[in-house]
């Protein structure tokens, strides 16, 4: 897809929401206001919901609506400004000093620099949409140093000076929310907390998602699904857990499983905690059987 | 900003909307109103539905009061009335997070509350809170050296024993003009694990309540990470009442949060519900897990089992110290306690503060499980 201006595409929130699922991807009103209003007014989206709601989907499909690529800058605890910024080559700068010789040379040159993501959007923040990936994994010295990024769009390089980005960057942060994230990092953000799609909402989702499942079975996936949400599960499944539990029971009852068997069989593509599945296992054909009815 | 009066009139009930959230506690810097303002006029607005959409993103609310922000937002803009605090229906084990609330506010609104609530108050006043140390002050400044350790996955310079630090060694070079200088070296640090204290504020307990409670403040005082609930009928967290450097303090604020004094025990679904909220049971991922409890869990304890079970998947090590543990003739001979016991890293006596700091000071240090001592006793 070619690139697009970030305020072409973002003139409604309803034109985001149509882009969006051109790419596959249904956004409720709120979420393409938040996105809408994160683009226009130039600010950082931070994305908040439980594991498997779509929220990296979404930054997906935000990078693919303005046609640019995105960069992902996955956090983890112990993530420093090495993992996030840049670092210079080592082992090619004493290479370059022991070929050299005599010359002078400039090992801090561009050859020798590896630009990690947040570097990599700074240098061409037109092209490129920055992905902050489950932000409440980092510790609070990283979320203070990309609070520091997020507020000025700069970097300072001792050996370089400082490199500012020409044009504001477009940035989504998600969280799971295990811990709670700075006051001041909700502040700069534009915010959206993505809950669990309503039925309605997920059948669609699974249809746009797997091709082939019929839209009756799409239906019922998605009314079991809450149903099995509303227990009291360690791992509670997500979207792409009802797409894939929709595609499986569809190819075992393409290979002669009568319906509400597929179902059953295909349980382990929904849940994935030997727990969760032996806790919904004496319910489970009263919960398929009512969500076909 | 601009200040209020140069403000077109049309702006007067954003902003004013703002200040409302704010004198409910909710943090909203003036950049945020400034945003909302912004988002209402980009969005044209259409309809009210436009507003509180703008509403939501730029003055973002935290997930857990989006009920108390819908009502207010209905009352300013809609001319509602005013939100009251709700009682709930107490069939269900309701979880209380004191994270992200004004101190002062919840305090007030809490005392507004009045009746089952200021009992609990009066209960814990009456309770004695003696001046009486017990080791405490010596407990919390051993703490953080004595707890366990993981390595992690920053480094920090070595002298003995580490990888080759490029970056630093290759500054040397530079710096020497190309000789060699010693090798610098790096290795992973290692940081304490976390510690998890969760408090039996049962009837059953009532003994012992007090100085757990003040246990938990020495421990949160001492150690870097650290979280304290109590659970009886309900789960509640404390840790930020204890973070109050004055015990008394402390005590008496973490005293009225907690609902359920000398209650009754629903120990299984309350570790349920805590394994539930995944902020929480984060937190016990990798940590020390130290239940401080009788475990006599009414009726059935076939969800306490699962909870114990989940909870010690994840724990780094799970302990259960009970005040029954002090006499002699205990025998863990329960069908809740025979039944956890394969699942406890250690069973051990939680009758007094000493026992209690004996043992946290010694969970760094490797023992064999609690079945394993327990079967050679019996």
């Amino acid at each position: 897809m070619p690139e697009t201006s970030a305020e072409t595409v973002a003139t409604s929130p309803e034109a985001i929401a149509e882009r969006l699922a051109a790419s596959r991807y249904l956004a409720d009103e709120s979420l393409a206001t938040a996105i809408f209003l994160a683009i226009r007014l130039g600010k950082p989206l931070l994305l908040e919901g439980a594991p498997g709601v779509g929220k990296t989907e979404a930054a997906k499909a935000i990078a693919q609506l303005l046609g640019r690529d995105l960069v992902r800058l996955q956090c983890y605890e112990g993530i420093d400004a090495a993992h996030a910024l840049y670092e210079w080559n080592y082992q090619r700068q004493l290479l370059a000093i022991r070929h050299a010789g005599e010359h002078e040379i400039d090992i801090y040159d561009d050859r020798f620099l590896i630009a990690r993501p947040l570097l990599q959007v700074l240098r061409a923040p037109r092209q490129r949409v920055l992905l902050v990936d489950e932000i409440d994994r980092s510790d609070h010295e990283f979320e203070a140093l990309l609070l520091e990024f997020l507020s000025d769009f700069q970097i300072s390089i001792p050996e370089r000076g400082t490199i500012r980005a020409e044009a504001q960057p477009i940035v989504i942060l998600t969280s799971n929310r295990t811990r709670e994230l700075a006051e001041a990092l909700r502040r700069l953000c534009v915010y959206h907390w993505i809950g669990y799609p309503d039925a309605e909402r997920e059948a669609a989702i699974i249809m746009l998602r797997a091709c082939d499942v019929a839209e009756a079975t799409a239906r019922a996936v998605a009314a079991a699904v809450q149903t099995i949400r509303a227990r009291p599960l360690a791992k509670p499944p997500g979207i792409a857990e009802a797409v894939e539990w929709a595609n499986a029971a569809t190819i075992l009852e393409k290979g002669g499983s009568p319906w509400p068997e597929a179902f059953r069989r295909a349980i382990g593509v929904l849940i994935k905690d030997e727990e969760d599945l032996s806790y919904i296992a004496p319910e489970l054909g009263r919960i398929v059987e009512e969500a076909l009815a | 900003m601009m200040r209020g009066e140069s403000l077109p009139r049309a702006a007067a009930p954003f902003l004013g909307f703002a200040r409302l959230l704010r004198r409910h506690a909710f943090a909203i810097a003036p950049e945020q109103a400034t945003s909302f303002m912004q988002a209402v006029t980009l969005l044209g607005p259409r309809s009210m539905s436009d507003i509180r959409e703008a509403a939501l993103a730029t003055l973002a609310p935290s997930p857990d009061r989006h009920i108390e922000f819908e009502a207010h937002f209905r009352s300013h803009f809609y001319g509602d009335a005013k939100p009251s605090v709700e009682g709930e229906a107490d069939e269900e084990t309701r979880i209380k997070d004191d994270g992200g609330m004004d101190e002062r506010e919840s305090e007030t609104e809490r005392r507004e509350e009045s009746g089952e609530l200021s009992s609990a108050l009066e209960q814990l006043s009456a309770r004695d809170f003696q001046r009486a140390d017990n080791g405490l002050a010596a407990f919390r400044r051993k703490l953080t050296a004595a707890l366990p350790v993981r390595r992690s996955f920053r480094t920090v310079r070595a002298h003995l024993r580490g990888k080759l630090d490029l970056r630093r060694s290759l500054r040397e070079i530079v710096s020497a003009d190309g000789d060699v200088p010693s090798p610098l070296l790096r290795r992973r640090q290692t940081v304490p694990r976390k510690l998890l204290i969760l408090i039996d504020v049962s009837g059953s307990m009532k003994l012992h309540t007090t100085d757990y409670l003040k246990l938990a403040h020495a421990t949160v005082q001492g150690a870097d990470r650290a979280e304290i609930f109590t659970f009886g009928t309900r789960l509640t967290r404390i840790t930020s009442a204890l973070r109050i450097r004055d015990r008394d303090q402390a005590l008496a604020r973490a005293a009225s949060q907690v609902d359920d004094w000398d209650g009754g025990t629903r120990m299984g679904p309350t570790l349920l519900a805590f394994l539930s909220v995944p902020r929480f049971s984060s937190f016990a991922r990798g940590a020390a897990v130290v239940i401080l409890s009788d475990a006599l869990e009414r009726g059935d304890h076939a969800e306490l089992e699962m909870a114990m079970r989940r909870l010690s998947a994840r724990a780094f090590r799970l302990s259960l110290a009970t005040p029954l543990a002090g006499d002699p003739r205990f025998q863990p001979a329960t069908a809740a306690l025979r039944a956890i016991l394969p699942l406890l890293d250690d069973l051990v006596d939680g009758s007094s503060i000493a026992s209690l700091t004996t043992f946290i000071l010694s969970l760094a240090r490797p023992a064999p499980a609690a079945e394993a001592i327990w079967k050679r006793v019996s």
